[in-house]
Parts: C-alpha cells; sequence; structure tokens
C-alpha cells in the first residue's frame, strides 16, 4: 500500500493548505513569520481558531489593507495586522507565559533544519560573522503542545533539512512534532521518524534523498 | 514622587552616564520616540539599553547607537533588514550584546520587578544561549536558570495618565510597557493625555502609579 496521496509535490500554497485543514476546530495557534503566516488564509471559520502573536495580543486578524492600517496594531513580523470580536490584548511577559506555560495547541515555524527526534534548528546558521537574532523563537519552540515546522525538504544544494541530528545552533530540543515539506509529511518525536503521506514521489524514492529513512520500512497510511 | 514634566528634555535628565537603561516598544509600537530623542540630545553616554531589538533605521534608539552612546544591548532581535547602525558597530566591535530569548527577557524584566532572584525556565535549554548558564532537571524538563535584569530608568510611551500615574495602552503598542514600569528604579512615561483622577475606570488601569515617576505630555 503506498502512502503517496499526491502526483506532485506540494506548492507552497498547497501546504499551507494542508497544515490548516490537520489544524483541528477551537485550537489557539502561533504562526510564525514567513511561509507559515501562509496557513492563516486557508483558516475556516468554523474551525473558529484563535490566533496569538507573540508580542500581545489574541484575536489576531487579517493583514490590515490600507484604510484599516493602525501604527499600534502589529504583528511579531511587524505587519500592520487587524483585530477580531473578541481579541484580547496583554503585555510581552504575559504573552510569553501563554507560550512556555503551554497553552497554545499549535505553533507553525519555518526551519534551517529538523532531526529525526524533532530538534529544531531555526534562528541562527552558526556562520562566524552572523549577527545573531533570536527574538521569540525558542520560546515557541518550547511552549507550544504541538510544533509543526513548514519548510522545503532539500536545500538547493540537494541536501535533506530532515537530518539524524542538526548542524546548525539548535532552538530547541526534541519539540517539533510534525514537518510538512513539499515531499512528505513526516511525524518526529523520541521514537524518531515516521513517514504520514508522500507527494510527488514513492517512499523508496523519498528514502534515497533523506538519510535518516534509510533503515525504515514504509507503513501503511492508516497505520500511522 | 510623581511628577508632571512640561518637556522630555528635563524628563530625561534621571539618564546619567553609565546608567541602565530600558526603552519600550516592539518594532514602531509602543516606542517613546520624543523621549529617545531627548535622551540623544541630553549627551548621556556609556549607556545599557534593554529593548526587544537594537534599533531601526535612522531614527531613535538606532541613533543612540550611531553615535556611540550604548556600550552595550541587551536585546532578544538585533539583527534586521535595517539595522545598519548596530550592524557596523557590532563588526567593528565597538558594542557588547547580549543576546537573549524574547520570553526569557520579558520575564527577566518582569522577576526584577517583582522582587525574583532568579529562575529556571525550559527556554533555551540545550542551546548555545544557555551554555556556561546553571540547568536543572523539573519535572522530567531541561531548565535554564536566569537572573533578572534591572534598570536605573525606564522610557516607555502609554496613551493615557490620570494625576495618580495610573497608566493605559493602546493595543499592541503595551508590549514592554508594564514589566519595564515595575523593574526600573525611576519610570518616565510620555503620553498622549493626562485625565483627571477619577477619569480612569479603576478595573481598566494596566499599570497602576505606584510604578511610575515622571509624566510627560507628548502631542
Amino acid at each position: 500500500m503506498s502512502i503517496q496521496t499526491s502526483a506532485t509535490p506540494l506548492g507552497r500554497n498547497d501546504l499551507a493548505a494542508l497544515v490548516a485543514r490537520d489544524i483541528a476546530p477551537g485550537s489557539f495557534v502561533n504562526l510564525g513569520i514567513g511561509q507559515p503566516t501562509l496557513v492563516s488564509n486557508y483558516l475556516t471559520e468554523e474551525q473558529n481558531i484563535t490566533l496569538h502573536t507573540e508580542n500581545g495580543m489574541l484575536g489576531m486578524g487579517p493583514e490590515a489593507k490600507d484604510g484599516e492600517i493602525d501604527g499600534d496594531l502589529i504583528n511579531a513580523g511587524k505587519i500592520p495586522v487587524t483585530e477580531l470580536p473578541g481579541a484580547s490584548y496583554f503585555h510581552h511577559a504575559d504573552s510569553f507565559a501563554i507560550m512556555r506555560g503551554g497553552h497554545l495547541d499549535i505553533c507553525v515555524l519555518g526551519a534551517f533544519q529538523v532531526s529525526a527526534t524533532g530538534d529544531l534548528a531555526n534562528w541562527h546558521t552558526g556562520a562566524p560573522d552572523a549577527i545573531p537574532a533570536v527574538g521569540g523563537a525558542m520560546d515557541l519552540a518550547t511552549g507550544a503542545k504541538d510544533v509543526f515546522v513548514m519548510m522545503t525538504l532539500l536545500t538547493r544544494d540537494g541536501a535533506s533539512k530532515l537530518v539524524e541530528q542538526c548542524s546548525y545552533p539548535l532552538t530547541g530540543v526534541g519539540c517539533v512534532t510534525r514537518v510538512y515539506t513539499d515531499k512528505a509529511v513526516f511525524l518526529t518525536g523520541p521514537d524518531g521518524v515516521t513517514v504520514r503521506e508522500t507527494f510527488g514521489c514513492t517512499f523508496e524514492e523519498l528514502q534515497a534523498l533523506v538519510p535518516v529513512l534509510k533503515w525504515k520500512r514504509e507503513l501503511a497510511a492508516g497505520a500511522l | 514622587m510623581l511628577e508632571f514634566i512640561d518637556t522630555v528634555g528635563e524628563a530625561v535628565a534621571a539618564v546619567k552616564d553609565g546608567s541602565t537603561v530600558m526603552i519600550g516598544g516592539f518594532g514602531n509600537a509602543g516606542q517613546p520616540f520624543e523621549l529617545i530623542d531627548a535622551l540623544l540630545d541630553s549627551g548621556a553616554t556609556d549607556l545599557t539599553v534593554v529593548n526587544n531589538n537594537a534599533g531601526q533605521g535612522d531614527q531613535g534608539l538606532a541613533l543612540l547607537i550611531k553615535e556611540g552612546r550604548v556600550r552595550k544591548m541587551i536585546c532578544s532581535f538585533p539583527r534586521q533588514s535595517d539595522s545598519w547602525h548596530f550592524d557596523a558597530k557590532f563588526k567593528a566591535g565597538e558594542i557588547e550584546l547580549e543576546l537573549v530569548p524574547q520570553g526569557n527577557l520579558a520575564e527577566r524584566i518582569r522577576a526584577a520587578g517583582a522582587g525574583i532572584g532568579g529562575f529556571f525556565t525550559p527556554t533555551g535549554y540545550g542551546t548555545m544561549l544557555a551554555e556556561g548558564k546553571e540547568t536543572r532537571i523539573i519535572d522530567g524538563r531541561g531548565q535554564v536558570f536566569e537572573t533578572p535584569i534591572h534598570a536605573d530608568v525606564a522610557l516607555i510611551k502609554a496613551l493615557k495618565a490620570d494625576g495618580k500615574g495610573n497608566l493605559v495602552y493602546r493595543k499592541t503598542a503595551r508590549n514592554f510597557g508594564p514589566i519595564m514600569a515595575a523593574a526600573a528604579k525611576h519610570t518616565i512615561v510620555q503620553v498622549s493625555e493626562i485625565v483627571p483622577t477619577g477619569a480612569l475606570d479603576p478595573e481598566n488601569v494596566v499599570t497602576p502609579g505606584i510604578y511610575v515617576n515622571s509624566i510627560v505630555k507628548v502631542a
């Protein structure tokens, strides 16, 4: 039985739609800067998702359009946003207590690398001349009940970003639970990695791209 | 003692050479630009500045850094597309950086205001930002010991103050204001409006006036 669910790799928007579909109704969610922000375009009203932004708000609405722009109402990426009915504001220590305290159901982050056991590297390349900047990355990675990563599976050079051990500086240890990529969705945890589904490749073709899968057997999608 | 001060220049006279200064704001929201400009004009130097970022563009904190008035930055996210003044000073080795995960920064500031001597947090455990710090396994999770960040002066922005120094903020401009007000020995607040005592609903006061020393109205 194959776990290939798409004949082609998924584009950024299709992947965002898949992540959105996987978020349980009623969840409190933080979407990281960049690709994860696309997920908000695919959340439905019926899902009743409350978005958190770490600069101090629950109930964040879509990006503000011309007439709605208010310099006092921005998201973590410093983009002007809107507030939805039922929104709330709070100071920074409370906002990070919401994360660290395990109150968020899901956060969705980008990554440079994820290890098979869910270690995350997404804040620093480790290059000696790079100016490090961490922001809320470590807090998000550590605090949410589930940490989903969205990334392309391969670097420009064709190396897998899903690795046995991260070579970049870590953001968090054993924190990632799922990895959504253009070629497959992976489940990560203390027991290692499993493949939930593949896009545009068979399990064997995926194994050839991702060394950490070398000894894994294909499982039927239903068994995962 | 709460004072209402006429000008931002007089308000920032409390900042001395060598002071540790907390500056509120996340991006431009909540940044007390007028107080920062006054600090620039005051000439105070050799400062340690606590802010989420390390200045953007050619305004505010970025100019303090450019003029060489900041000895050390304690922040979570110095590198941005328009942080060129910090970047140049950092690469030249002319500014010290203490990089702190954003939630640890907020909690360390909160701890200072609350009289807490330190705390263990899972954030940063197992990363290079925890190197050299005490760690413990608590409830099965690795945790890192973090200490409070105190300041001599805080510069923050609020929407309104009443005659008792009680403050309300506006939307995401609240960010670091309430915790910095509590953490500093001397808190200076710029507000858009000063309202009569009793005009703020006590249920809606965000920062009680006990944390506030100076208020200056900025048009």
